[in-house]
């Protein structure tokens, strides 16, 4: 019987960081890239989780809280953009939009 | 003393108050009030002196601090002004002549449609004045330097449609400029010498510097001293000034602004103590632009432009003063100086006020039955000027030449020098004075000269050879033509100005006359302030002794009294001579007025000519480096980074991905690092 470490959950969240932060760099649809945005995130909070857990140490889950607030708020800004973008364009692509080049 | 600050804040007000309201105030009015500014200015002046008075004699250097101005390092330049002897003098005299002297012009300025403008300009040339003398440093000092000669700029050009009097007051200006730069230089000098410029931290610190650099720090001063009091060779400005209105030429050209360099040499009298052969060059400086303005002056038929020579003359003699360390006499001069040349300036501007603005004085003649009070009060100013015991002139006068001639091995040649100008000074003024108010109403005939056939060049009107002579001499601007050559004080404020044979003189209102009966008071007895007899007649000396740190002593007893006895026969021997040639007629005047003097030496068209010709050439040169090296220089720097810039912004491609795989790489390069490097 294989017993539950921390190790196990911080192997965990670091393959779901991973997933996120490939799938922000290969696709292209922007829904898609705030989706892996958001895996990046909970995949830290799943680490801070785990850390208070072992350190018995609360001030992790207080993190958390502070990245699930920050997180919500941002969830907020990003949709609107998304939506407005998708509003004035067919099919969204994030290669497309590159008016700030320089 | 904690109102040292209002004494230049009130003409300052005044000036404020005439831009904002000056229009609207209207023709007498806004003369009234600035006459009034200045008036207060001159009462808070007595006010501090007579304070003053009453402290210890080595404690009187008081300074008040009002803010800093400029903090930087160890470079710091405060708003502060310093109140001692010297400059409790100065702001007494130059308040007190400009009260009066704004109070003329309200009658001389009188239905001009920028009166209240003339007065906003008057204004701010006091203030600017009383910064320069009571700055506690040098660069404030230099912010009223560079003030008055803004506002003598602007004066001369007053009535700037005539293109002559507009070139007159650019000519005062570039001319000036010349010597700012020497100013300028020597302010550096000074700060990288005494790591400060206030006045208060150069006197302990002067003794301990090297003689080289005392004698170049002298020199850059002098530099701009010869610019602002007009000496040779920057002399030339002064006469064509002249095309200012009247009382500015009394104010500005005659009494105050263009003594500003006598004042700096005296102000900065501890670093001359050192400065060795620095005050031979200063000396003599003075002794030949006496000299040869007096020369000048023998032949102007200009009433303003005799007086004009005279004072640049005159400055020679404080120049010739200060240059022997004979301080006091030079400040004495100084003071009677502005009251009698002030005092001559405005008697001219009642006569031409009186004689339709005609300024040639052949036309005038037999004046003194029209111009009672004017008559009297210029030959007080006449007798003062030529030195005539015992009228203040006399004794500033004495007191110089007496100095120069106790002034080591070349004292008694610049003395001879000295006393020659004495000559030349009583022979010119008796001849303007015969010329003005003797003899017959020359008016009543056919003008000698058509009008504007007066030489421009050197500003000087030139004999009686003026119609061939125009053609052939250079303009006055600095390389440029003029068809009106002719700078002169006319407007059309007063009407017409064409003297018809039928005119008759009339004396001019009383707020023109009032002036000249208290400066004509003043000239006759501000000797008093020092009278050589005994020690406690030296009011001045014991006054200014505690600020100068070396002053070159004047002979004792008998020969004080021979050169004393010297001067009165120069006096005399120039005024029976201007009798004996202008009334007896024994002799040609055209045999004394030579054309050279007339266009006083050549030394102005050999200017212009120099300065147009080969001197055009050189400045193109050095315009072409400017702009190919150093601009060069600055746009090869700006081209670099444009392209540098250009190179960079391919980096920016708008791309969300590219962006994320940057940050990526970015964050995996740092947590290599700190693994590997860090041993965590």
């Amino acid at each position: 019987m294989l017993e539950l470490t921390e190790t196990w959950y911080l192997v965990l969240a670091s393959l779901v960081f991973t997933i996120g932060a490939v799938g922000l760099m290969v696709r292209r649809n922007p829904l898609v890239q705030f989706m892996c945005v958001e895996l990046m995130l909970n995949a830290v909070n799943l680490s801070f989780v785990a850390f208070a857990r072992s350190l018995d140490d609360v001030r992790g889950q207080a993190i958390v809280f502070f990245v699930l607030v920050v997180a919500a708020a941002e969830v907020v800004v990003g949709l609107g953009i998304i939506v407005a973008i998708m509003r004035r364009r067919q099919g969204a692509d994030a290669d497309d939009i590159s008016l700030m080049r320089g | 003393m904690d109102l040292i600050w209002l004494v230049p804040a009130l003409p300052l007000l005044g000036f404020l108050t005439l831009l904002v309201a000056g229009p609207r105030m209207g023709d007498p009015k806004s003369g009234w009030f600035a006459t009034g500014a200045v008036a207060a200015s001159f009462a808070v002046a007595v006010a501090l002196f007579v304070d003053l008075q009453s402290m210890p004699e080595y404690e009187r250097q008081v300074t008040q601090t009002l803010y800093t101005w400029m903090p930087s390092g160890s470079f710091e330049v405060s708003i502060g002004f310093l109140l001692d002897p010297l400059s409790s003098i100065m702001i007494l005299f130059i308040t007190g002549i400009g009260a009066l002297i704004h109070l003329y012009s309200i009658g001389y300025m009188k239905g001009d449609p920028k009166f209240s403008k003339f007065f906003l300009y008057l204004n701010l040339f006091l203030a600017s004045m009383l910064l320069l003398v009571l700055g506690d440093n040098l660069l404030l000092t230099f912010l009223g330097w560079e003030g008055v000669g803004v506002c003598s700029y602007l004066l001369i050009s007053f009535w700037h449609t005539e293109p002559a009097n507009a070139t007159a007051g650019k000519k005062a200006f570039v001319t000036n400029r010349i010597g700012d730069a020497g100013f300028m230089l020597g302010t550096f000098l000074v700060f990288v010498t005494f790591g400060s410029i206030n006045y208060a931290d150069l006197r302990p610190a002067a003794t301990g510097i090297a003689a080289v650099t005392a004698t170049a720090i002298a020199l850059l001063f002098f530099v701009g001293a010869i610019g602002k009091s007009a000496q040779i060779p920057l002399f030339t400005w002064l006469p064509d000034a002249m095309a200012g209105p009247t009382p500015v030429s009394a104010l500005i050209h005659a009494a105050t602004m263009v003594t500003a360099g006598v004042y700096l040499i005296t102000r900065l009298n501890p670093i001359m103590a050192q400065a060795g052969w620095a005050n031979d060059v200063i000396a003599w400086t003075g002794a030949v632009t006496a000299l040869v303005a007096a020369t000048i002056a023998v032949a102007q038929t200009d009433i303003k432009k005799v007086l004009a020579y005279s004072t640049v003359s005159q400055l020679g003699y404080m120049f010739m003063a200060v240059g022997t360390q004979t301080y006091v006499a030079g400040v004495f001069h100084m003071i009677t100086h502005a009251f009698f040349k002030a005092l001559l300036f405005l008697g001219a501007g009642a006569v031409i006020y009186s004689m339709a603005h005609e300024q040639d004085m052949r036309r005038y003649g037999n004046l003194r039955k029209y111009l009672p009070v004017t008559f009297v009060t210029f030959f007080v100013g006449w007798l003062a000027i030529a030195g005539v015991p015992p009228l203040s002139g006399f004794w500033s006068k004495d007191e110089i030449l007496a100095g120069v001639f106790n002034y080591g091995a070349a004292g008694p040649a610049l003395w001879v020098v000295g006393v020659l100008v004495a000559i030349l000074t009583a022979f010119y003024m008796t001849r303007q004075l015969i010329m003005v108010f003797f003899g017959t109403e020359q008016w009543r005939g056919v003008a000698p000269v058509p009008a504007g056939a007066v030489l421009g060049a050197s500003g000087a009107g030139a004999g009686d050879t003026a119609p061939e002579q125009e053609a052939e001499s250079p303009t006055v601007q600095l390389g440029e033509g003029s068809d009106e050559p002719t700078a002169h004080d006319d407007h059309t404020g007063h009407g017409d100005h064409h003297l018809m044979p039928s005119h008759e003189p009339k004396e001019a209102p009383w707020t023109m006359l009032a002036p000249l009966v208290v400066l004509a008071g003043m000239a006759a007895i501000a000797g008093l302030m020092n009278l050589p007899f005994s020690d406690q007649f030296k009011r001045l000396e014991h006054w200014l002794y505690p600020m100068i740190v070396f002053e070159n002593p004047l002979p004792e007893g008998p020969t004080l009294v021979g050169l004393a006895a010297v001067a009165i026969a120069a006096a005399v021997v120039g005024i029976w001579f201007a009798f004996f040639v202008y009334v007896k007629r024994r002799l040609d005047p055209a045999r004394i007025e030579l054309p050279i003097l007339a266009e006083g030496w050549k030394i102005d068209s050999t200017y212009a000519a120099v300065v147009g010709g080969p001197g055009e050439a050189t400045f193109q040169g050095v315009a072409d480096a400017d702009a190919r090296i150093v601009d060069g220089a600055v746009n090869a720097v700006g081209r670099g980074s444009l392209g540098l810039g250009t190179l960079l912004r391919k980096l920016q491609t708008g791309l969300v991905r590219t962006y994320a795989l940057g940050v990526a790489i970015g964050t995996v390069a740092l947590l290599a690092f700190i693994v590997t490097r860090m041993n965590l």
